[in-house]
């Protein structure tokens, strides 16, 4: 008896042994490629990869989302090796061989943001419960963006941002699955101020109007932040509801305060509003303590400037990108978009464009669509010839780094896309900043 | 006393806003008794006619820009100024209130297919199914605004001779600060104007006469042997007309986008409860009160002191109201009490 139970149990540690000496050996035999099927819609031995592009196809920024969407398709297209391969041409250091993404080909889903953050999660998590998305980008809002970033993160599904400047996405709100290439409102501040400096002097009282909503908080503080370095004074910071659509119970105060500047931190159709108010409430047209006023709008884009008209003309902003670039990848876009549907492309359809790029670059790069794998990949990822100069992803918030356009509203344009002049491309180096000043979390990489 | 004033006059300009919308939502609601929900609509598509006259009169040659080689890029050139030069230029600047002349005939025509069409099958079904039908309504007009002119809002300036501001502090002998934008001043007089016109044509002509006498006891009048059924249509048009009209000049304030007649919608339509279903000098006097109101509570020392009010005082006053007025400000005995 006794020895039967020793017997029993001398083969019962020996097995264990075994397999306990297996299962620590068992990581050495992984190789790329070979996670099997633990992560989030692996698309195992299909010949198709699936990408969602959750864009606003609906509501106050349609139009902007109708531009992401092409460039998505363009994408795609260039991916699996057909039109004139666009920015593939001159992506520097680029492993994609035009055979879609670690061979399989490309296809894609499409979802309606409606740029309600509700509205976006939920078409996103049906993109990934439903679709089998590997992976899913787009967005015009940062509440968008900063809400199905955390989704992404829960489902363990990569999410490459597309139009959202908030420092909070990159910030206090960062995620491991989540990546913008877009700049944010921190390079925007850190660019305009030396050309804020040298046109309106180190003595100016600055009132803001602000968009109540994360984008519109975290470009007032930064933009705040660079004028009173400079030596501004900041008369008031006002939030406006938004979609207020009629301003003037906020334009009508700015009158009497003592404020030669007005800061609009508006976007899309409030800034369209609130500018053309403020032009016809004849602020333009002041002058404050012997200094002429001056409207700033931090944040621009080509299809926003159309909106406006007159009223933007000679106006200093930012902007990510501007089909004027002269630079190879920037020329490359322009011509394959241009080609492609007979308009230049906004700044929104370039990010999603080479956020769509890059992240089939990581799988490449991984050799792998295992997201931490492709995570590893993407943070401190550097490459070029995608405009905008060198370009970092930083690993330590998943903020790409990359020269940021200082323009200003075209005085008289040649023609119906002339809208904006470039007066500064400013440098990577002075926009780079510590990637611990906001705080945050990545997260973990498998989840 | 400058902010006062200036607050003052927003708010009767925001007013005169909700005054001429929710007046064409009182008339519908009076005459037919349609809770109509498309009414904001009829004002978006007032604001689109203007936009669609200046792009008629701005239709241009196209001077295409050679250094751009992969899609056209083009400057535009208006055939009326080819044609008439400074004149050209001159009626294209003019191309808002110009609008007007056409904005009557289309706003009048959409009101009355709109009533013909869809709107008439609806009188004796219930409000609940008529707000839904409308709603619907809006949504597809909406679409079909957003898919010819895009989600973008369209800039639809006033003329350059009024694009200024007036400078009300110095006539008045207060601030020079004080300024207020002519066109908006315009806007006032205008709504002043289609609000007396209205009542004029309600109390002076004997067709206003029949209307207020259908408003009053339908079956009645339509035992005198009139077709008040038909009275009642023509109504519903002039109320297209007049909201299209508040659209058409409201263009320069708010450049037009397909969602604008929603925004204003909601608000009117608390404007015609505050005001009494039914009641048009209701509807009139509760769109100016609340847009005092609205404009008050925004200023500084106001919102200061109660965060956030100037985003619910129109509600506020709304509940107020009702509570001590069930019926609302100046509403009928009878009206919306089934």
């Amino acid at each position: 008896m006794s020895d039967n139970t020793k017997d029993q149990n001398t083969i019962s540690r020996r097995n264990m042994l075994k397999t306990s000496a297996a299962l620590a050996a068992a990581p050495m035999f992984f190789t790329k490629g070979a996670y099997a099927k633990d992560f989030t819609n692996n698309p195992g031995n299909s010949s198709t990869v699936t990408l969602g592009f959750n864009v606003p196809q609906t509501g106050a920024y349609a139009d902007e989302g109708a531009d992401e969407l092409r460039a998505f398709k363009l994408a795609v297209k260039h991916l699996n090796g057909k039109g004139d391969g666009g920015l593939m041409n001159t992506m520097k250091p680029m492993n994609l061989k035009g055979n879609g993404i670690l061979g399989k080909k490309v296809v894609y889903v499409t979802g309606d943001t409606q740029t309600k953050s509700d509205a976006a999660r939920a078409s996103a998590k049906r993109m990934i419960e439903k679709d089998g998305v590997i992976m899913f980008s787009g967005g015009s809002s940062s509440g968008v963006a900063i809400a199905v970033q955390s989704l992404a993160q829960e489902a363990g599904v990569i999410f490459m941002a597309g139009l959202t400047h908030s420092n909070d996405t990159t910030g206090k709100d960062k995620r491991r699955y989540g990546f913008r290439h877009f700049f944010n409102a921190k390079m925007t501040g850190s660019a305009l101020g030396p050309v804020l400096k040298e046109e309106m002097g180190i003595s100016r009282n600055a009132y803001h109007l602000t968009s109540d909503y994360t984008w519109g908080w975290t470009q007032e503080e930064s933009i705040k932040e660079t004028t009173e370095a400079l030596g501004w004074n900041t008369t008031a910071t006002v939030r406006t509801p938004v979609g207020a659509g009629d301003f003037s119970q906020f334009i009508t105060p700015i009158l009497n305060s003592g404020a030669d500047t007005l800061i609009l931190n508006h976007y899309g159709k409030d800034m369209i509003n609130s500018l053309t108010q403020s032009v016809q409430f004849g602020l333009r047209d002041k002058l404050v303590n012997g200094k002429q006023f001056e409207i700033i709008v931090p944040l621009y884009s080509r299809l926003m400037a159309q909106g406006a008209g007159e009223n933007l003309q000679g106006i200093l902003g930012t902007t990510n990108w501007d089909w004027q670039l002269r630079d190879e990848g920037s020329k490359a876009f322009v011509k394959s978009f241009g080609t492609e549907y007979g308009f230049p492309p906004s700044m929104a359809a370039h990010t999603c464009y080479v956020q769509t790029l890059l992240y089939a670059n990581a799988c490449e790069n991984a050799g792998t669509f295992y997201p931490p794998e492709v995570i590893r990949q993407l943070e401190g990822f550097k490459f070029d010839g995608m405009g905008n100069g060198e370009t970092e992803y930083r690993a330590e918030d998943h903020q790409c780094f990359k020269d940021v356009l200082v323009v200003r509203g075209k005085q008289n344009p040649s023609s119906q896309f002339d809208l904006l002049d470039i007066v500064k491309e400013v440098p990577r180096s002075e926009v780079e900043y510590d990637a611990s000043i906001f705080g945050g979390n990545l997260g973990p990489y498998k989840v | 006393m400058d902010a006062i004033l200036i607050q003052l006059l927003n708010g009767l300009d925001k007013g005169a806003a909700y005054a001429l919308i929710a007046l064409g939502l009182t008339l519908v609601f009076g005459t037919l008794g349609v809770v109509n929900f498309a009414h904001g609509a009829l004002f978006m598509l007032g604001a689109f006619c203007a936009v669609t006259f200046q792009k008629i009169l701005t239709i241009s040659v196209k001077v295409v820009d050679p250094s751009i080689t992969f899609f056209t890029a083009y400057k535009e050139q208006p055939y009326l100024e080819i044609w008439f030069g400074d004149v050209g230029l001159a009626i294209i600047d003019y191309a808002v209130p110009l609008s007007i002349f056409m904005a009557i005939p289309v706003m009048l025509l959409i009101g009355l297919v709109m009533e013909r069409g869809l709107i008439r099958h609806f009188y004796k079904r219930t409000h609940a199914e008529q707000i839904l039908v409308t709603f619907g309504l809006a949504i597809v007009i909406q679409e079909v605004i957003r898919h010819f002119f895009g989600a973008n809002p369209i800039p639809t300036p006033a003329p350059d001779i009024v694009s200024s501001s007036a400078a009300i502090g110095s006539w008045l002998g207060l601030s020079e600060n004080l300024v207020y934008p002519w066109w908006r001043l315009i806007y006032l007089a205008f709504s002043a104007l289609i609000i007396t016109s209205v009542f004029a044509f309600l109390q002076l002509t004997t067709f206003g006469m029949i209307v207020r006498a259908g408003m009053f006891d339908r079956q009645m009048v339509g035992f005198l042997g009139i077709d008040v059924q038909r009275k009642f249509t023509i109504v519903f048009g002039l109320a297209a007309v007049v909201a299209g009209l508040a659209g058409v000049m409201y263009a320069p304030i708010l450049p037009p986008d397909y969602h604008m007649g929603m925004d204003f919608l909601v608000l009117s339509f608390v404007v015609v409860v505050v005001g009494g279903m039914g009641s048009l000098g209701g509807a009139v006097a509760a769109g100016f009160l609340l847009g005092i109101l609205q404009s008050f509570a925004s200023m500084t020392v106001i919102t200061e002191l109660v965060p956030g009010i100037d985003q619910v005082i129109i509600y506020l006053v709304a509940v107020i109201v009702l509570l001590t007025r069930p019926r609302g400000l100046m509403g009928r005995k009878g009206v919306m009490e089934d």
